[in-house]
């Protein structure tokens, strides 16, 4: 098997990876301006909220997948994706927070509040993004030095974050909870392969 | 031609759509939308495939909304009807291989006249009105729908309802091979819903068969579906086969699914949150991405009319 030398992965791989990552951003905000042909038909507040939702869970679930990837195909390199990775996940949960405070609640901070402590589904996606926000603020090397052995244990929070945006993601169905079983057995499989591989460690 | 009264005439009688639409436009540009106001009031409806019927012989309501309507486009593309998917976008998608013709729709339980009866038989004898009607949908989105329709009550007399009709149930149509949502167990098919019989018997209440002065698009509920201005829309059952005068509630869908969060009633209330969102505002679909919420009206404000039938009752209860 071969491996990408660093400076390919430096100057290659990675602008590369960030573009991808950034690719349904672009798509969404062409759509909300209506350029390129795309739209985000009769409801876009509605439609922005999924689709950004979407890619930030489907986001979230890639950096899951980065660590059982090496450990699977023992290419080192794919590690240096999961920071970034990380980080888009926070800005997604962020525009899917902004979106859902000014277009859709109009800054109404009462109602806010209000869905915030009553709906569940709410609340379970403000914990979430809440522990993405210490996760990115702590995600440079200087934290991650200065934290030493606390930084891996705090950083275990991400998992914490997975189960979070799935639950909410399933408690914001209707009834049709297929979409969101698809991904709470992704989660479930990438969270397992981190006990088997503890166990493997220990045994 | 102005001086006629609008109610009697269609405004696609005096002027073609596209020359009435123009005119708008240029009174508009021209600052005389007072002017423009003069003339027949009349859903702006945007571009209407020619594919679509037009409905003949269609007279004007006065219970009628002033508000603008959506876009036609709005109105087909924008849609639950689970049959097709649950995806807005499924009914529009995935309806093309529904075939709404021919069509008929049984009459049973405790009525005088029970039959299966041809759409013709069902609609002939009554005058089609224009119904512009605001619909509130439980997911706390609104509409303005310029129906076609008659109502319903007119309807439900020809068959002599009995003493003991309490309710009237009504049922959706079971195609699986037309409707893709149906293979999926996600609600128990066929959809059901039921009203009250003097909710039933209501003047707000129709049977619309068309939209934009056409024949109901298939994602909008082909041929014939119910329009209850004043309760969430999943009451206005689509694709209708069956109504049934019945002596005791009947099974509908979504509140014997979830009765937690879904009532017989399903009357528009800001004051009865849903458990996972506030039913107090709306967003008001195709004003764009920075519009405001609006407050949702108790009865979807149609409380001066129908209020009456509720007179006792604990609607916080019976939600
Ligand atoms: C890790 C954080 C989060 C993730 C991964 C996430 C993900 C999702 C997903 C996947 C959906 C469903 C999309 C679909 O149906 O296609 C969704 C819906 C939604 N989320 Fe989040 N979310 C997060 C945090 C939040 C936060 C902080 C809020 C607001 C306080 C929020 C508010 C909503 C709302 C309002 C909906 C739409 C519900 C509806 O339309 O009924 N989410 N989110």
């Amino acid at each position: 098997m071969s491996f990408p030398t660093t400076r390919q992965v430096r100057w290659l791989i990675k602008p590369a990876w960030f573009l991808a990552c950034l690719t349904p951003f672009t798509w969404l905000t062409l759509a909300v301006f209506e350029l390129a042909g795309l739209s985000l038909g009769a409801d876009p507040i509605e439609e922005t909220q999924h689709f950004i939702g979407i890619w930030a869970l489907r986001l979230l679930l890639i950096t899951l997948a980065l660590t059982p990837i090496r450990l699977l195909t023992a290419q080192a390199w794919v590690i240096q994706l999961r920071r970034m990775t990380g980080l888009f996940v926070l800005f997604y949960v962020s525009v899917h927070f902004l979106n859902y405070l000014v277009p859709d609640q109009g800054l109404d901070w009462g109602a806010i509040v209000e869905d915030i402590v009553e709906r569940p589904f709410i609340t379970l996606g403000t914990a979430a993004l809440t522990c993405l926000i210490m996760l990115g603020i702590t995600s440079t090397n200087g934290w991650r030095r200065r934290l030493g052995r606390r930084w891996q244990k705090l950083h275990r929070l991400v998992y914490v974050v997975g189960i979070l945006a799935c639950t909410h993601f399933w408690w914001q169905v209707k009834l049709d909870t297929l979409e969101p079983t698809v991904y709470a057995g992704i989660l479930a499989v990438l969270l397992g392969s981190r006990i088997v591989s503890y166990k493997r460690s220990k045994g | 031609m102005l001086i006629k009264k609008p109610r009697d005439i269609k405004s696609s009688d005096i002027t073609p759509e596209s020359v009435y639409l123009d005119r708008r436009k240029l009174l508009q540009a021209a600052g005389l939308s007072g002017t423009a106001m003069l003339l027949p009031q009349a859903a702006r409806p945007g571009d209407i495939p020619a594919r679509y019927k037009k409905l003949e012989g269609v007279i004007k309501s006065h219970y009628s909304t002033s508000r603008e309507p959506n876009s036609f486009e709005d109105v087909t593309t924008y849609n639950n009807f689970y049959e097709f998917g649950t995806k807005k976008s499924d009914p529009v998608d995935n309806s093309g291989n529904f075939k709404p013709q021919p069509w008929s729709v049984t009459i049973d339980g405790e009525a005088e006249v029970t039959g299966t009866f041809g759409l013709e038989d069902i609609v002939g004898p009554h005058t089609l009105e224009e119904r512009i009607y605001r619909l509130r949908c439980v997911e706390a989105w609104s509409m303005v729908v310029p129906w076609i329709g008659i109502p319903l009550g007119d309807l439900l007399k020809r068959f002599k309802p009995t003493s003991k009709a309490k309710y009237v149930a009504f049922e959706t149509i079971m195609r699986p091979g037309e409707m893709p949502g149906q293979r999926r167990s996600i609600l128990d098919w066929p959809y059901r819903e039921g009203l009250r019989i003097d909710e039933a018997m209501h003047p707000l209440t129709i049977l619309a068969t068309g939209l934009y002065g056409v024949a109901l698009p298939n994602q909008n509920g082909a041929p014939l579906r119910l329009v209850i201005p004043w309760k969430y829309g999943f009451k206005s059952i689509k694709s209708i086969v069956r109504i049934s005068f019945v002596e005791t509630m009947p099974y509908t869908s979504w509140s014997d699914t979830l009765p937690r969060e879904y009532g017989f009633y399903a009357n528009v209330n800001p004051e009865v949150d849903h458990p996972r969102w506030s039913q107090a505002r709306e967003r008001p679909i195709g004003a764009g991405f920075f519009a405001a919420k609006i407050p949702t009206l108790m009865l979807n404000g149609y409380a001066d009319q129908v209020a009456g039938l509720y007179t006792g009752m604990d609607l916080v209860k019976n939600f």
